[in-house]
């Protein structure tokens, strides 16, 4: 049986490659996935936390989790449509309206 | 044997994250982010949460790769990241800084671990035990849930029609 710290271990592995990916892409859907794939560290965190104690209670999160993802992903593509459909590069870097 | 099913999910987990991150093309890291929502499923399994895998086949690789896969077919024709990176410099100091940030999260994690029981206990009754635990004690935050999905859809549909008329 493989140890639950192993879990934990890939888990912090994994939100720290998405906290890469948000600060090296340009592009807005990549940065978007990046945020995906720390929800799922997040997630894997708290199964193994879960089941570490002899608890659902981390399985219990991990439902609220998967259900405000799939809003935050539905409402987060829209408005990068909205942003984007019309702007000539499909780059973060485009978005300096409110820069000083 | 459970060790052997970690290794082989940890390996394809993480080496479908740098998938997602080192591609150019958005719709080959939309495929290995949906490799990569797969392999978590199966740690979830590994894990003994039956459940939690197959919401997470259902809901992230079914609906929410699709979701991104319609987005950068909206998007993408003719607009990729290219050309010079004006910010090359910055996004360079991001890997040392995201690398102390793992070392930090790990000393964190590891003292969370030792605190906790030295022995995994376990869980009683998988998915029997969650529906419990939804139904009794999270039952309010779980028929919030479904207002929540509800504002997400008329927020949506409010999104892309304002969009469309205004621009």
């Amino acid at each position: 049986m493989a140890p639950t710290s192993w879990d934990v271990a890939l888990s912090a592995v994994l939100f720290s490659m998405g906290v890469l990916g948000v600060l090296i892409r340009r592009n807005p859907l990549v940065i978007f996935m990046s945020i995906e794939l720390m929800l799922n560290a997040a997630n894997l965190a708290l199964v193994a936390f879960g089941q570490r104690h002899g608890t659902a209670e981390g399985q219990a999160l991990v439902f609220f989790v998967l259900c405000v993802a799939a809003a935050e992903v539905a409402v987060g593509l829209a408005i990068i449509v909205a942003i984007f459909r019309f702007r000539p590069r499909l780059s973060v870097d485009e978005l300096r309206l409110m820069r000083w | 044997m459970s060790v052997a099913a970690f290794v082989i999910l940890a390996a394809l987990v993480v080496g479908s994250a740098a998938g997602v991150l080192l591609k150019r093309n958005p719709i080959h890291a939309a495929l290995f982010l949906v490799t990569n929502l797969a392999s978590v499923a199966g740690l979830y399994l590994t894990l003994g949460a039956e459940f939690l895998a197959a919401a997470q086949i259902i809901v992230y690789a079914g609906a929410i790769a699709v979701l991104f896969v319609f987005a950068i077919m909206v998007l993408i024709p003719g607009k990729e990241e290219t050309g010079p990176d004006p910010l090359r410099r910055q996004r360079v100091m991001a890997v040392p800084l995201v690398g102390v940030f793992l070392i930090m999260v790990m000393l964190a994690l590891r003292a969370a671990v030792a605190r906790g029981p030295a022995t995994p206990a376990a869980v009683p009754g998988g998915v029997i035990a969650l529906g419990r635990l939804l139904f009794t004690d999270y039952l309010f935050p779980f028929e919030v849930t479904s207002l929540l999905l509800l504002v997400a859809i008329v927020g949506v549909i409010a999104l892309t029609k304002r969009g469309v008329e205004s621009e």
